[in-house]
């Protein structure tokens, strides 16, 4: 299977969302590069609001993931309480 | 096709045709082996120019200034014209040869192999 | 009772799809005349799929965040004379290349996606095309503001865009957007939107981005990771549309794989320059030109054709001439460039020792074989008094446009010479790709604006080379030249407080 993977600015934001994609997908793998943080995982990885918000600990608009992605493979699933990434082979 | 486009009569513009060199019409001139040139170059030539002129006036522009330039033997060096083995006449034209326009010529020296015999 | 609020697929639909409608009075194909001539087939523009639903209000506020932040940094750095925090002045070349050659093409594109993004049919698609193209605008603007502050105390950023239209090395890129821009709005989306900004994009990014970060430049860095997430959008719409037309209709994949073939060629020629700045043009190396496309490419790629096998699509053959040309591309290139730095508006240097110990290192079959010595020759003909720069013009490829330096992979001290006569008229190229590429569409490529041609027929300010310079408006031992002895250099031990 392919691996999906989805990069952020390393900041202060992007920590609570890293945290979050660490706590709803067992799996994924996380490399600390400079200036990034990094996300892999098997076949998909998804990103829940309500997980993010928990973590950040405020009310997390799953489109403010714009202001500190840097990029990403895979196809996307986008709605109001999630932002999912995978590949289908 | 010739190309994917809306008109089927649709025609380029051949910017490089011969008439649009006053005259002139374009050689290029390659040395294989002798990297130290990036590329073979583009020379504006007359097409009456004798190769013996192209040896005498050309060919030291175009390579002298390579430290093997010097120990060219003219009568010795091969020749490879539009990809074909060439036997040059010293006293014919470039046109009279069939050195056309665009055509590219290369010297072929198998004994100076280059600086330091890597082919530069 | 709260009122019901709409999730964001319904809004996103409802606030783009929806605004569509179908035309009672006006035929369709007058509306969107360019549909049908690449012989693309599409049944149902409905099953295009939004990548991203980011309505127009949500675009602007995050965008206008970015931009925030972004500029909050490019004048922290202008204020603190970040230039100075570069690891050296030679560094800045990079960037001289990048805004003369890149920063165009990013308006090339924005020009291309906005007329794409009128051109097709499909809502879901012109939309999408829009923000693209509204965020490529962003990428050169935001690229020009990075390098401002760097053309304040270096040569060779303030004529940027008139030399996109003038220098030899820059009808390169030119050329390549060109070629998208005058193809119709599904090759142009095949070729920059999947080719380039999906495919490749890593390799023209990342290496200048990561450049940057080694080499204390703040401003690019951030220039970058801004840029980066416009570029997720890109991505994604990039894999859509060749998701889209595969699926639409099997006549299109022969089409759709043939535009695939020529483009990442064409990308790939591309990066030519992106080699020579990895491996030669930054202090502190990132990795070699070789690792970048193993992975980035080899690597990365795998997953995304294997995605894309299940519709019929192949990886191209020369993949293969890639994979050996990249233990030479770079090597080859700086080589060209440094015996054309008189023409040319950035410096360029001999590697020192420790650096050609690094490229023997990095390239142990290659570069103390057929590279090393050069830069031996080169020295000693600059201890000589007599630094190389080589007399004459280059012959270019009619393709790609690159001067003719690539050799053939079975005997890399063979120069590449490949050639087609087309209505009596003789045409050159550098490898099989660019002649098959000028073979299918022979009445496009006569077109080019070779610049040795064009110097030659005395279109490019008359003859001779100081009018040439003129032309190009290139001041003699301003930004040309070895970078030893310029003002850049110069100022740099000034600044520095060294000899």
């Amino acid at each position: 299977m392919s691996r999906v993977q989805i990069a952020f600015q390393d900041n202060d934001e992007s920590r609570y969302i890293v945290a979050a994609i660490k706590q709803d997908n067992a799996t994924a793998v996380v490399h600390y590069e400079p200036a990034m943080i990094r996300v892999e995982n098997e076949g998909s990885l998804i990103i829940k609001r309500d997980t993010v918000s928990e973590q950040i600990g405020m009310e997390w608009d799953v489109q403010a993931l714009h202001i500190n992605l840097i990029t990403l493979t895979g196809h996307i699933d986008e709605d109001d309480d999630y932002f999912k990434i995978m590949w289908n082979n | 096709m010739t190309i994917r486009a809306l008109r089927d009569d649709y025609h380029g513009e051949f910017k490089d045709s011969l008439e649009k060199f006053g005259g002139l019409q374009l050689l290029y001139l390659g040395w294989d082996k002798h990297q130290m040139f990036c590329s073979s170059r583009a020379f504006p030539l007359p097409p009456e120019m004798r190769f013996q002129e192209l040896l005498d006036n050309v060919m030291p522009e175009a390579f002298g200034q390579h430290p093997e330039f010097t120990q060219i033997n003219w009568n010795k060096a091969q020749w490879i014209l539009d990809n074909s083995a060439f036997q040059p006449d010293h006293s014919k034209t470039l046109t009279e040869m069939g050195i056309g326009h665009k055509s590219l010529l290369r010297l072929v020296t198998p004994e100076l192999t280059g600086y330091k015999g890597a082919g530069i | 009772m709260s009122p019901k609020k709409l999730n964001l697929k319904d809004k996103y639909k409802l606030l783009t799809r929806d605004l569509d409608w179908e035309f009672s009075y006006e035929d369709r194909k007058e509306a969107f005349p360019y549909e049908e001539f690449e012989g693309i087939k599409i049944t149902d523009w409905d099953k295009w799929e939004d990548p991203f639903r980011l309505t127009m209000e949500s675009y602007w506020k995050y965008q206008a965040e970015k931009e925030k932040k972004l500029y909050a940094i490019y004048d922290a750095f202008a204020q603190n004379n970040g230039q100075t925090n570069v690891t050296d002045a030679r560094y800045v070349n990079a960037l001289k290349l990048f805004l003369t050659g890149v920063s165009p093409g990013e308006h090339a594109a924005h020009l291309g996606f906005a007329f794409t993004g009128r051109q097709m049919g499909g809502i879901g698609a012109r939309v999408a095309a829009q923000m693209q193209s509204i965020d490529e605008l962003r990428h050169i603007q935001t690229q020009i503001h990075a390098m401002s502050h760097y053309n304040k105390f270096f040569d060779g950023f303030d004529e940027f865009n008139h030399m996109h239209d003038r220098l030899w090395y820059l009808s390169v890129p030119k050329s390549f957007f060109e070629d998208a821009r005058t193809a119709g709005p599904f090759e142009f989306m095949i070729a920059i939107g999947f080719s380039f900004e999906y495919v490749l994009t890593n390799l023209l990014f990342v290496p200048f981005m990561s450049g940057a970060a080694y080499n204390g430049d703040m401003a690019t860095v951030t220039f970058g990771f801004s840029a980066q997430s416009d570029e997720a959008r890109h991505m994604t719409l990039g894999l859509e549309i060749i998701k889209f037309l595969l699926e639409q209709h099997e006549d299109n994949l022969p089409i759709v794989q043939k535009w695939l073939d020529k483009w990442l060629w064409r990308g790939y020629r591309l990066l030519t320059l992106v080699a020579m700045m990895m491996d030669y043009m930054l202090p502190q190396k990132v990795m070699s030109w070789q690792e970048a496309w193993e992975l980035y490419f080899e690597d990365a790629a795998g997953a995304l054709f294997k995605d894309l096998e299940r519709y019929g699509i192949k990886m191209p053959d020369y993949t293969d001439t890639i994979k050996q040309e990249k233990e030479h591309l770079s090597h080859q290139a700086w080589w060209i460039f440094y015996q054309y730095t008189h023409a040319a508006a950035f410096h360029t240097w001999t590697p020192s020792a420790e650096e050609m110990d690094w490229l023997s290192e990095k390239y142990p079959d290659t570069f103390d074989k057929y590279y090393r010595p050069r830069w031996e020759l080169a020295a000693e003909m600059e201890a000589k008094g007599e630094r190389f720069y080589t007399t004459g013009l280059p012959q270019l490829c009619q393709t790609c446009q690159i001067p003719m330096a690539f050799t053939e992979m079975s005997d890399p001290t063979q120069v590449s010479y490949r050639e087609s006569i087309y209505n009596d008229e003789r045409f050159h190229f550098c490898s099989d790709p660019c002649k098959s590429i000028f073979d299918n569409e022979p009445e496009k490529y006569v077109n080019a604006w070779l610049p040795v041609h064009q110097i030659l027929q005395g279109n490019c300010g008359g003859g001779g080379l100081d009018k040439v310079m003129e032309y190009y408006h290139l001041d003699d031992g301003v930004a040309n030249l070895d970078f030893e002895g310029s003002p850049d250099a110069e100022r740099w031990k000034d600044w520095k407080g060294v000899a």
